[in-house]
């Protein structure tokens, strides 16, 4: 049977979604047409205002309003901008924001190095944070990439272009998660949190 | 699908990983039973997984997979090797990237045990990861796999003509796949030119044991200028014919230029 084309037409554009199928791209496009309207109002007018009133901050490219250059971190004056801690992603500032107990400036890289897809350091926003660095101020860097091999590769990275700017470039720790299981960790954990182990006090 | 077994035990490396849905990821395997092969971990994501860390990219690893509807899903993984020196060194975690990669590229998900594969990749990978001279190992790879996969260029005689190679500079030609004689290389086009001491070398990997052919290091780096310069054309060969092969560039080669400045 063919559908309807407005149906359709937003089927597959539900499609297009990391994550959703064709079964799943259907069940929501029909759950839509028998909802309320408002339902389907706030989510295209959501949807509309995604891109136009979302910019990037251009100190740090994390996520911004439209209309103010730079992201409410980077503006606020009680935030010290003598440290940057660099992340992936801006959802890696929201978790990292969440905890409260980090007071310095982000760098948002939007992505990773990853040698087998072929992204290289122009690729993401390395260039910016070594711009950023050069023009002083800055003593420390945290590279607070995943623990991946790609997030790995691309703090071995930053630390190769950091190391003549003469600042200390820190790694956020790695060790067991709360909630882990000894029995079930990795050897790569387990030499790290060995190594790094703490006198309780 | 061969047969509709639930659940198999394998010994795999990682080859690459993906995000997938919510907090899971897709894994490209090669195992040692079935060759390559995909395979989703749920909850790989999240910070507590029991699996994550045994599924690092380049890890060798003993999994249990069992049957999903379209892909396998990995219920069990247990670290064997995890090659840690390949991910503390940029330049390595780029040659590891680079076997991975051809593996990648030129094998299909066939269910098919090819064993000789399997340990042609684990030997590389710990080659790397010991710090043996990276360029020897890569090379011997690559002449490895192009036997394996039925792709073995001629070095002995030339391509063309039939007739036994002479010790003097030759030509290569990537359609022809090996060493066209300076007879039959007058009038062919697209060839690459390849030098007497280079041909040498690869004709050397493509006949003996990885320890025999390590010995090539030292007469290598007794020419300190010449050797040098075997080793680029040798490598840049390669590639050229890798390229030919797969119709396609190949990603880390870009990666590790890029990454050296």
């Amino acid at each position: 049977m063919l559908l309807p084309e407005p149906i359709q037409k937003l089927i597959n554009a539900f499609e297009r979604l990391p994550g959703i199928g064709p079964k799943s791209a259907s069940r929501l496009a029909f759950y839509l047409l028998r909802a309320p309207e408002d339902v389907a109002q706030d989510l295209s007018e959501a949807l509309n205002g995604l891109k136009d009133k979302i910019a990037f901050c251009e100190e740090c490219f994390n996520i911004t309003e439209a209309g103010h250059p730079r992201c409410e971190v980077c503006e606020n004056p009680k935030r010290d901008s003598a440290v940057i801690c660099v992340v992936e992603e801006a959802l890696d500032v929201l978790a990292l924001e969440r905890v409260g107990a980090y007071n310095g400036k982000y760098h948002v890289l939007h992505g990773v190095l990853s040698p087998i897809e072929g992204v290289g350091p122009d690729d993401i926003k390395i260039k910016p944070l070594i711009e950023r660095v050069a023009r002083g101020g800055v003593k420390e860097i945290i590279l607070a990439t995943n623990p991946s091999m790609e997030g790995d590769a691309t703090a071995l990275y930053l630390q190769q272009q950091l190391r003549p700017h003469k600042i200390q470039v820190t790694r956020l720790a790695r060790g067991l998660p709360v909630g882990g299981d000894l029995e079930y960790a990795d050897q790569n954990t387990l030499l790290r949190a060995l190594s790094g182990r703490q006198e309780m006090s | 699908m061969r047969d509709t077994f639930r659940s198999v035990r394998v010994e795999a490396v990682v080859l690459r990983h993906s995000d997938w849905g919510e907090a899971d990821r897709l894994l490209t395997l090669y195992t040692r039973q079935l060759g390559k092969t995909r395979a989703i971990v749920k909850g790989a994501r999240k910070i507590t997984s029991r699996k994550a860390g045994h599924l690092e990219p380049f890890t060798q690893v003993r999994l249990q997979l069992a049957r999903g509807r379209d892909l396998f899903i990995v219920t069990q993984a247990d670290a064997i090797e995890s090659y840690l020196p390949l991910r503390e060194d940029l330049i390595l975690t780029g040659h590891a990237s680079y076997v991975i990669e051809l593996l990648d590229r030129f094998t299909y998900e066939d269910e098919i045990e090819n064993l000789t594969l399997f340990r042609l990749l684990t030997d590389t990978l710990s080659r790397l990861a010991s710090k043996s001279d990276p360029w020897l190992a890569l090379r011997y790879y690559e002449i490895r796999l192009l036997d394996n996969l039925g792709f073995r260029p001629k070095l002995f005689e030339c391509a063309n003509c039939g007739r036994e190679i002479r010790p003097e500079d030759q030509f290569f030609s990537f359609s022809a796949g090996g060493v066209i004689c300076p007879t039959c290389g007058k009038g062919l086009p697209n060839l690459s030119s390849i030098s007497m001491e280079t041909l040498k070398y690869l004709r050397h990997f493509q006949r003996s044991s990885y320890a025999d052919a390590s010995r090539a290091r030292a007469s290598l780096e007794a020419r300190v200028e010449q050797g040098r310069s075997i080793r680029k054309e040798a490598e840049s060969l390669m590639q050229g014919y890798f390229t030919y092969l797969l119709e396609r560039e190949l990603n880390t080669p870009g990666f590790l230029k890029q990454v050296r400045g």
